[in-house]
């Protein structure tokens, strides 16, 4: 199956092309007895761990369907990709847009190595939908930006290297123009991490505390200012991602040094994630589960099933059709927005399903629960799909107004300086 | 799989909105729906004559433009969008689409021109009064005779089966249960025998009759007893026809409430200003758009011969369904008293798709053939 239109002839061709010149280079370079990191650099240096990054930085500069074509065949060969989960990918995108050159050569390699992890730290305390109304403040004392304050639900932070931060560094304009965006170095005294347990019982997010940490100007993104602009980004390419989290935390199947690396690799830097595909819904065990435990013989059962399935297929072939559509070279129309909305749609129903498939055993968790405890897992994961990287609502708001072109509320907070703004009090 | 349309189809789709915009205006579908022939004869003859649509996916060899199911079903969903009142889902996406699956080369070849060419105008008669929508349902029976057959009981729910000039008719032969012994049969529909009512139907856009058979002459279409394997593959094709018209009109009804939310005033501020109603209308538009992923994937799928095309026909129908009576329902809301009335449009499309979320199987029904034919 192809993304490509049968009629385009020259792309579908193109295609083709790709496919075996990476399956011949698959064939001559793939080895499961090499390390994990000596057969990533292998990868990232043939240009196909990351085909639709721009050639100068470890890319080939092609289209993001053809990029899936090459994933496709790695796939096929059951060869380990470069690190491309998780937050490491919202970093690689702002700083490929936004960054320096320097930014460039001192991040990318490492964070497709997986030799770096990544954390995003937007969310505070007071502000999470608002984003625009963060009150950490970065200072420049002449040398260094200063920054003190407090972030929160932060990913992976116990794990990350690097984090991307947006503090306010002006707080006399209205409050979207006062912000900078900055690249920190987690490893400094000034930066504490403190996970926080959450209602499934990992703790894979974190809160932080700045206290007077460290960043040289060099590592400012953009402009002072700018960082809202920036942030915007970010945030444009975790809705994109959103769709993807539900193979997060999966490794491949396979025997060698490189897939005992990279389990390692899933038990430690990537074990905030592990849970991820089950706050996607996991669509894809239910008629299994309907049919092993015989409610697949309740037409209620089917129905509910059938709902999750038309929801989660629909939404698969709506991101198709876009990508189909980017592909033959056509604008992007706002159904490119809807896949963070439908995939929350899908997990929610999806936890009903697995409800009704569980029957009694809904009430049950860990060993003594379904599978293990993965059907629990599914369903006391599922609600942050909804809030995480920006809630339904925010999402029906973006949708409509930029989406749809409706009317904007009236709002008291933009048009003033942010001094003057009601805000919360903790943080 | 082909995801998306080729800049061809883009442009033919462009062809069929505007001629629809044009000779489709709800003031002219009111006055259509209003009659008891349901169609305007001039705009059915340029509609066959300047674009050849009767003829859509209708290969050359019989008369058709030889395009797709994928092209006859961008046909629907513009027709749906519009409102359009003419028999062209029952002569060309119902009757046609069974003569091109059932037939004998040689009934193709006598058949489908003049439904091509817009002069004949066919009726699948396929759904009894029972409502049923599997075809073990069927009990019209079909008798041979020394020169054919003779069709005995009642057809019901047949799309301009009052006008039709040709009928198409689901029969078995007597004393067969199930799946077997049913065929499909043609006959003129003025034949000796055939009594046709106009039911009064919830929506007026579309006319639907009662047939009665009393020793009524017909001629086997294609083999004697192939309608077990036949009929599901052209209900399905039909369910697909009706998902995309479907879309069209639950498109038309997002359009039609964000325009209404930005031109209605109340506490100082339009409407469309509220979340309340903006959230409404992502949720419209979340829901249209995956509506309009699954009737195309399922018209590629049908095109391309997929094997997951049964499974993805019931999908798109379920859909699709339950999206355009949401979608109507929701234009409804935003209109407030307003769109309780007569006067307002939105109640045309309501009715619309109210006829469509029952015809060829509710949502319940699709649903539940959707797991059954899942294969993954
Ligand atoms: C699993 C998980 C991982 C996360 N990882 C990260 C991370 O790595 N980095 C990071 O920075 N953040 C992270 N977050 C935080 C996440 O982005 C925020 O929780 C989210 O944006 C909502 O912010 P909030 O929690 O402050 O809720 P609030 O913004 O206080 O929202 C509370 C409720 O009010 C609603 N609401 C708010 N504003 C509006 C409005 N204008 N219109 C209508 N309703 C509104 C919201 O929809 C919500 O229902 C994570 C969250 C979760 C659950
Ligand atoms: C069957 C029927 C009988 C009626 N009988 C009577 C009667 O006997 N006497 C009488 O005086 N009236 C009567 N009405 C009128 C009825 O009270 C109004 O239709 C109703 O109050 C809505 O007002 P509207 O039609 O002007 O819609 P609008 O107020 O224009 O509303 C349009 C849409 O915007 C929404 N909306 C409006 N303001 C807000 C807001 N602040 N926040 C969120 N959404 C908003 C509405 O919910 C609606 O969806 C009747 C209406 C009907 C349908």
């Amino acid at each position: 199956m192809t993304d490509t239109n049968t009629s385009a002839g020259g792309q579908a061709a193109s295609e083709q092309e790709i496919r075996n010149e990476v399956r011949t280079w698959l064939e001559q370079n793939w080895d499961p007895n090499l390390s994990l990191l000596e057969w990533r650099k292998k990868l990232i240096d043939s240009g196909w761990g990351v085909p639709a990054w721009p050639k100068e930085w470890h890319g080939r500069g092609l289209t993001i369907g053809l990029g899936d074509a090459v994933d496709d065949e790695l796939r096929k060969m059951g060869a380990v990709s470069v690190a491309k989960t998780g937050v490491r990918m919202l970093a690689a995108a702002t700083i490929l847009e936004h960054g320096t050159d320097m930014h460039k050569e001192k991040f990318l390699y490492q964070l497709l190595t997986g030799e770096d992890t990544w954390c995003q730290l937007f969310s505070e305390p007071g502000s999470g939908s608002d984003l625009a109304g963060l009150t950490t403040r970065a200072d420049f004392d002449g040398e260094n930006w200063i920054l003190n304050g407090q972030k929160v639900w932060t990913t992976s932070a116990h794990h990350a290297k690097y984090g991307m931060v947006l503090a306010r560094s002006n707080w006399d304009v209205p409050k979207h123009q006062g912000m900078t965006y900055f690249l920190i170095d987690m490893d400094q005294p000034g930066v504490e991490v403190r996970p926080l347990r959450q209602m499934n019982g990992h703790a894979s997010f974190n809160e932080i505390f700045f206290t007077d940490a460290k960043i040289a100007p060099e590592f400012m993104v953009s402009k002072e200012g700018n960082g809202w602009k920036v942030a915007m980004t970010t945030l444009a390419h975790e809705r994109r991602l959103a769709d993807g989290i539900r193979s997060w935390g999966r490794g491949d199947k396979g025997t060698g040094r490189v897939y005992d690396e990279q389990k390692a690799e899933i038990a430690t830097v990537m074990e905030p994630y592990k849970w991820y595909p089950q706050r996607a819904g996991r669509v894809d065990l239910l008629i299994e589960r309907a049919k092993a435990t015989g409610k697949y013989d309740d037409p209620t059962v089917r129905q509910a099933i059938a709902k999750v399935l038309i929801m989660a297929k629909a939404a698969e072939w709506t991101g198709r059709r876009v990508k189909a559509a980017h592909a033959l070279g056509r604008q992007p129309g706002p159904e490119g927005s809807l896949g963070k909305l439908a995939g929350s749609q899908v997990a929610r129903l999806a936890a009903q399903a697995h409800t009704l498939i569980a029957g009694a055993d809904a009430m049950l968790t860990s060993e003594d629960g379904a599978m293990d405890g993965l059907i629990s897992e599914i369903l006391v994961s599922v609600p942050a799909e909804s809030i995480a990287g920006g809630t339904d609502e925010i999402q029906r708001n973006i949708i409509s107004e930029r989406g749809l072109g409706m009317p904007k509320e009236p709002r008291t907070d933009v048009d003033r300086p942010f001094r003057d703004v009601p805000r919360n009090t903790v943080g | 799989m082909q995801y998306t349309f080729s800049d061809e189809q883009e442009e033919f789709r462009l062809i069929v909105r505007r001629f629809m915009d044009d000779k489709s205006p709800t003031t002219e579908v009111r006055e259509l729906m209003a009659t008891d022939q349901g169609y305007d004869k001039t705009v059915w003859k340029q509609l066959s004559q300047e674009l050849g649509l009767p003829g859509i996916h209708i290969p050359e060899a019989y008369g058709g433009q030889g395009f797709g199911f994928i092209e006859l079903c961008i046909v629907m969903e513009e027709m749906g969008r519009a409102l359009l009142c003419a028999p062209f889902f029952s002569a060309t996406a119902l009757a046609a689409t069974a003569i091109m699956s059932a037939g004998t080369e040689e009934q193709k070849l006598t058949l489908l021109p003049d439904i091509a060419s817009g002069d004949t105008l066919a009726a699948l008669a396929y759904n009894e009064s029972s409502g049923h929508w599997d075809p073990a349902s069927t009990a019209l029976t079909a008798t041979p005779t020394d020169d054919g057959y003779v069709l005995n009981g009642a057809k019901s729910f047949v799309v301009d089966g009052h006008v039709a000039d040709l009928l198409i008719a689901v029969a078995r032969t007597p004393g067969t249960s199930g799946v077997y012994g049913l065929s499909l049969f043609s006959l003129p529909g003025n034949s000796g025998g055939v009594k046709r009512r106009l039911l009064q139907s919830l929506d007026p856009t579309r006319k639907l009759a009662q047939i009665e058979f009393d020793n009524a002459p017909a001629t086997l279409l294609g083999e004697s007893d192939a309608g077990g394997t036949t009929l599901p593959h052209i209900l399905d094709l039909a369910a697909v026809a009706l998902a995309s018209e479907s879309v069209g009109g639950a498109q038309k009804m997002l359009e039609s409430s964000i325009e209404y939310a930005q031109l209605r005033m109340q506490f100082g501020r339009l409407i469309g200003s509220f979340q309340a109603i903006k959230h409404k209308c992502a949720d419209m538009f979340l829901e249209v758009e995956l509506a309009k992923s699954a009737a195309y994937y399922a018209a590629a799928a049908a095109a391309e011969q997929a094997p997951d095309f049964p499974a993805a026909a019931s999908l798109a129908k379920a859909c699709a369904s339950d999206t355009y009576m949401k979608a109507a329902q929701e234009c409804i809301q935003i209109h407030g008293g307003i769109g309780f009335t007569w006067e307002n449009d939105t109640h045309l499309y309501f009715k619309r798709a109210k006829s469509s979320e029952v015809f060829l199987g509710d949502p319940n029904y699709h649903r539940d053939q959707l797991v059954l034919r899942w294969e993954n």
